[in-house]
């Protein structure tokens, strides 16, 4: 998120899509019910099912599952050719004034330097012009033909609400109040936020939704300020800290990357991320990015790395080519893999294309399953009827399953959607011979550095390298862990003055005091701060919030450096004041940047100095144009799913899907056309269960005890199909059966002038616990991921129905 | 925000109200305290809940439930009635809005409504199986109840559910164990949303007015408050979008009261029957006095031989 949940109560206008915050977050969902008691705000929900969100809803619009582009497209065209935008913002505070250089152009769906063999494209033409003294060329009058503002103008005017219709099956009246409810956010005096989940990330062209969402906020000037801002809503209590952390494919922790085989040396990585400004006087806070790396080597490898060794950078594996989820399957589909150790992961319920994942699991020698409960992916050699169909003789992997505390039973930190880190205590003992996480995982360390001590072996240095000083090295304690995140100094750091600031030892206050000499360590340089010189803050828990606005400064700590909005420079004008009263945040008092947070900011700089508020970037304004930051383009198009009711792309017929989406070669075929598969499939989770675990747990198994499939009137009618009759669902890949939820709640659309029925497939449900068994639902998803972070396409694929005779239940 | 309660002591607590504090006794006749306490309230607005049934999964943990996993039958609602074991379920009904044209999706917790003027308690006819307190909460005392289910005919709501292992009837007691103590319902705490809300009868109604109008600002120029005066008022209440048709929100009765069948059996029928019996003790004495006592004839006598010695 960029602003957190408790600041949701500040909007105007909440517009729920790619989401579904009743059902997926209803606790966080009750900020939204603030918003609308207390200040008369008013939500929007924009989904292909009228879902328990819409149900709250002022406004509900229906969309076709994989069109959100079009949709949201269409809103950015409307608030430029009504001219519906916050001027003064979009001038200065994003890139709409910069020239982009000549070369760069659009056609047909694709952007210049597109190489069809390679499925990549060659971005160099993606970049803005710069002058002689190496800063870009703007024209702040934004009448430049080749500046961002003229370019988007230009590459979104096809995005009529007719065109929306067309594409997007949203009748046009209801993409028009859309439209217009954005609109009324456009001037500094109401805020917006817009709310989304995996409904916009699970696509071929996931990362362009959401982008595009950022845009149509910017447009607003909905950033940085209270009541607004794009708010991503995790579904784990700590998925926010297992980003964080790092297990992110490419990156280490803090969102730093992880070397590449490109990068033999620790210069040439840091080199390639000097992050110079592209203005005068920008802050480009990136620019400290050599000072987070070596403070992280240093907490890995301690007193072993030194500037001699690069600070043991050769000790870090160097990527080839990023291990997702979908590629880790392939790879093992492969039999390339021995054993996988499943920490918390139900991978056959929730990998794209289940009967792979299945056989990649059948080829392994051996899979260690840490969890707190069983699961179906313990049991993937079980056969278990036609929910999981499996010749258990033929399966020779060796199982392990090692029994884990749950949550409540271990002290650490959750951090939340809001950034926000807290604490929790062990509140009840672990069953039987559960242990932690921690304790398992420093149990096989201890025994496998052992072994390759005595031994030897390929790869030892790293392990050998690694610096495991804990107090108890087989019981780390979290209370070490979130320190060692946090990072101390080494030895006594000093101000220019030669004053010492940070005495040797000590934990650091903030990751301002890192540096790049070997002096500091700290694994994680965006939680610095959190268990810092007085202590762990991540427990505090003083409910108070002296402004009124929601931002609770003393409960937790959330990263960055304990500010709940980020970028909250952008809440006054370029003067430093205000935008409206109503929306007063953080603003100039003549001599510092004040207000209820910590200011997203140095400080100090007065406004004169035209520093811009988006101090990570190298420009200091945001992105409209992300140069080529994205894989698929400096814009956003519309491309179908891999899987689309329409045989060509309505807007730009000859490039279909997205042209830069990966799929595997051996993949290709399991793609289903619309002659055979002619329904949308979306899937989704329900608000009775928490993923795959609660099937397990009795109480919720008995609020939703089976899986079910969700369709219209009008569908049930045409296929013969009665309420709560079991229907047997199927795609290119599997199939599925569940009962017939019939329900006024799906209806059909008009898509580029064919009748498009779309089914909802809630994925709660699986062949162990205690709800009835079910097949997973991914056993009808395709294996295709998102252009840029390689998720899959989940809510968007074809599948085909018919009714199961028999008596209805 | 509606201040939420404080979370309680780890302390114990001494009840607020007890049996003193009885207003009605199934079958019985006692004396109400002279003061009544502050009347409660559980208000569910209907307009703020999404239907998460953590309210259901609240009471089957708080009151030690045990429910059986059923099946899917084509709708949201699990499971599909009220049980002995389900004391509160969530309802979905698909309203198809003529005016607006617009779907409402109009979810209603079901439970017990808490009667001002409760049909199970006047239909009961054990002693003391059913009571209310002066706060309003209407509960049942299970070691008293013998199962005849005139509770279920007398709820003019259809909530009582008998169950098959003990024969007992079994709703919903708002918590009454809690509320002696301060504390909300469980269903009320676990509501993420506040569309269940808990308070004196007078703030629950207070509240309700501001969500009234937050609605009719949307639109929905029926909102209103479900108290019905056909039973005198209810210690449940809803905020309802279309206060005009309880009946479209899973057929919330439209203008509830007690059956007739059992106001005459307990209303006028109890008096009359009183009467009568008082008329005929009257009549009796002033025979007694008028023909004197009856005697036993020698006829009689005779008579009674035969009959225990089966000879008649």
């Amino acid at each position: 998120m960029t602003n957190s949940w408790t600041d949701i109560k500040n909007a105007d206008v909440v517009w729920i899509m790619g989401g579904n915050a009743a059902e997926a977050h209803p606790c966080g969902f009750k900020w939204v019910t603030e918003a609308k008691a207390e200040r008369g705000a008013k939500l929007m929900v924009v989904d292909p099912r009228f879902n328990r969100s819409a149900a709250m809803a002022d406004h509900y619009a229906p969309i076709r599952a994989g069109s959100d582009i079009a949709f949201l497209s269409g809103v950015v065209n409307y608030l430029l050719s009504n001219d519906k935008i916050h001027k003064e913002y979009v001038r200065n505070y994003t890139n709409a004034a910069f020239v982009v250089q000549e070369g760069y152009g659009f056609d047909e769906g694709l952007f210049t330097g597109y190489n069809e063999s390679k499925r990549t494209y060659d971005r160099s033409t993606w970049d803005y012009e710069f002058s002689a003294d190496g800063f870009a060329v703007r024209d702040m009058t934004l009448e430049h033909p080749r500046c961002v503002y003229q370019l988007m103008k230009k590459h979104f005017e096809r995005y009529t609400p007719e065109l929306v219709e067309r594409v997007s099956g949203t009748p046009k009246d209801k993409f028009l109040k859309v439209a217009e409810w954005v609109a009324s956010t456009a001037n500094g005096e109401r805020a917006m936020t817009i709310m989304y989940a995996l409904g916009w990330t699970q696509h071929s062209h996931g990362a362009q939704n959401i982008r595009t969402a950022a845009m149509i906020q910017l447009l607003c000037g909905n950033i940085g300020i209270p009541g607004g801002g794009v708010n991503a809503l995790r579904g784990h209590s700590n998925v926010q800290g297992i980003t964080d952390v790092g297990t992110l494919t490419a990156a280490i922790p803090g969102y730093l990357a992880l070397p590449a085989e490109s990068e033999p040396t620790l210069e040439s990585h840091l080199g390639k991320r000097t992050f110079k400004p592209l203005l005068p006087n920008q802050t480009s806070y990136w620019q400290n990015y050599r000072k987070f790396y070596v403070s992280f080597l240093k907490s890995y490898f301690g007193a072993k790395a030194t500037p001699e060794n690069e600070f043991g950078y050769q000790w870090m594996p160097k990527l080839d080519t990023p291990y997702d989820a979908l590629r880790m399957f392939d790879v093992m589909h492969q039999g390339k893999t021995t054993g996988l150790l499943c920490q918390g992961f139900n991978p056959l319920m929730s990998i794209a294309y289940s009967g792979k994942t299945v056989a990649a699991l059948s080829k392994l020698k051996f899979l260690v399953s840490m969890d707190p409960i069983e699961t179906d992916t313990a049991r993937f050699w079980e056969n278990h009827g036609e929910y999981n169909n499996v010749d258990t003789a033929k399966i020779q992997t060796e199982v392990f399953m090692l029994p884990v505390t749950t949550f409540a039973e271990e002290d650490g930190s959750f951090t939340n959607s809001s950034r926000c880190i807290q604490w929790k205590w062990q509140a009840a003992d672990a069953y039987f011979e559960a242990r932690k996480d921690i304790e398992i995982l420093s149990d096989l360390f201890t025994r496998i550095r052992k072994l390759y001590e005595k031994d030897g072996g390929k790869g030892k240095d790293p392990l050998l390298a690694v610096d495991w000083s804990y107090k108890d090295p087989m019981h780390p304690s979290a209370d070490e862990l979130l320190k060692e995140l946090n990072g101390k100094a080494l030895v006594d750091l000093k101000d220019a003055d030669g004053k010492v600031v940070r005495a040797a030892g000590q934990q650091l206050a903030s990751f301002g005091e890192m540096r790049d000499d070997g002096s500091t360590d700290g694994s994680m340089w965006i939680y610095t701060g959190v268990y810092g010189p007085t202590g762990n803050l991540a427990q505090r828990r003083e409910n108070t919030d002296p402004s009124g606005l929601g931002v609770f400064p003393t409960w937790g700590f959330a990263w960055p450096a304990n500010r709940r909005i980020q970028y909250n420079r952008a809440s006054a004008d370029p003067q430093g004041k205000p935008w409206s009263d109503k929306k007063k945040y953080m603003y100039w008092d003549g001599q510092r940047w004040t207000g209820p947070d910590v200011p997203d900011y140095v400080p100090t700089i007065p406004p004169e100095r035209a520093t811009g508020p988006f101090i990570m970037n190298q420009e200091g304004v945001s992105r409209l144009w992300v140069r080529g930051l994205m894989a698929d383009g400096p814009f956003p198009a519309h491309y179908e799913s891999f899987e689309s009711p329409l045989a060509a792309n309505p807007i730009f017929p000859k490039i279909r899907g997205n042209p830069v989406a990966r799929v595997f070669n051996n993949d290709m075929e399991i793609f289903g056309s619309a002659k055979d598969f002619p329904i949308v499939a979306t899937t989704y989770r329900l608000v009775e269960h928490f993923h795959y675990w609660t099937k397990s747990v009795h109480a919720n198994a008995v609020i939703q005890p089976e899986f079910f499939v969700e369709i219209s009137e009008e569908l049930a009618k045409e296929k013969g199909i009665k309420p709560g009759q079991l229907v047997r669902v199927w795609s290119n890949r599997g199939q599925v059966k569940g009962k017939a939820v019939v329900t006024k709640r799906m209806i059909p659309l008009k898509v580029d002038g064919k009748i498009v029925h779309q089914v909802g497939l809630p994925l709660n449900f699986g062949f162990i616990g205690e709800t009835k068994k079910a097949s997973p639902i991914n056993s009808l998803t395709p294996p295709v991921g998102d252009a840029n972070s390689q998720t899959p396409e989940f809510k968007s694929f074809l599948v085909n129905i018919e009714p199961v005779p028999g008596p209805v239940a | 925000m509606f201040q939420p309660i404080a979370n309680p002591t780890t302390k114990p607590v001494a009840p607020k109200f007890g049996d003193k504090d009885l207003i009605r006794r199934s079958a019985s006749n006692i004396t109400p305290a002279a003061q009544r306490q502050p009347e409660v309230a559980k208000l569910i607005d209907v307009s703020k809940c999404i239907g998460c049934k953590a309210c259901q999964v609240a009471c089957l943990e708080w009151n030690n439930l045990v429910e059986e996993v059923g099946i899917n039958v084509g709708v949201y609602d699990n499971p599909h009635d009220l049980t002995p074991n389900t004391w509160t379920l969530m309802r979905y009904s698909e309203y198809q809005n003529p005016e607006s044209g617009n779907l409402e999706w109009l979810i209603r917790k079901d439970g017990c409504m808490h009667c001002e003027d409760p049909g199970c308690l006047k239909a009961c006819p054990a002693p003391g199986a059913i009571v209310q307190y002066s706060n309003g909460i209407v509960d049942f005392v299970h070691d008293n109840c013998i199962g005849c289910g005139y509770c279920v005919k007398g709820c003019p709501f259809n909530i009582p559910r008998i169950s098959k292992v003990d024969n007992k009837a079994y709703k919903c007691s708002l918590c009454v164990d809690r509320v002696a103590v301060g504390q909300g319902p469980a269903c009320q705490k676990a509501c993420p949303t506040q569309a269940i809300v808990f308070g004196t009868k007078d703030e629950m109604k207070k509240w309700a007015d501001f969500r009234i109008k937050d609605l009719k600002s949307r639109g929905f120029k029926n909102a209103g408050l479900y108290d019905p005066p056909g039973v005198s008022g209810t210690h449940v209440m809803y905020v309802l979008q279309h206060a005009d048709k309880p009946q479209i929100y899973a057929n919330l009765a439209n203008n509830p009261s007690i059956s007739p069948v059992v106001e005459i059996w307990k209303g006028v029928t109890k008096y009359a029957g009183l009467a009568a019996m008082g008329a005929f003790v009257a009549i009796g004495f002033l025979h007694h006095i008028i023909a004197g006592p009856n005697r036993v004839s020698a006829e009689d006598e005779k008579n009674a031989e035969k009959l225990t010695e089966g000879k008649a």
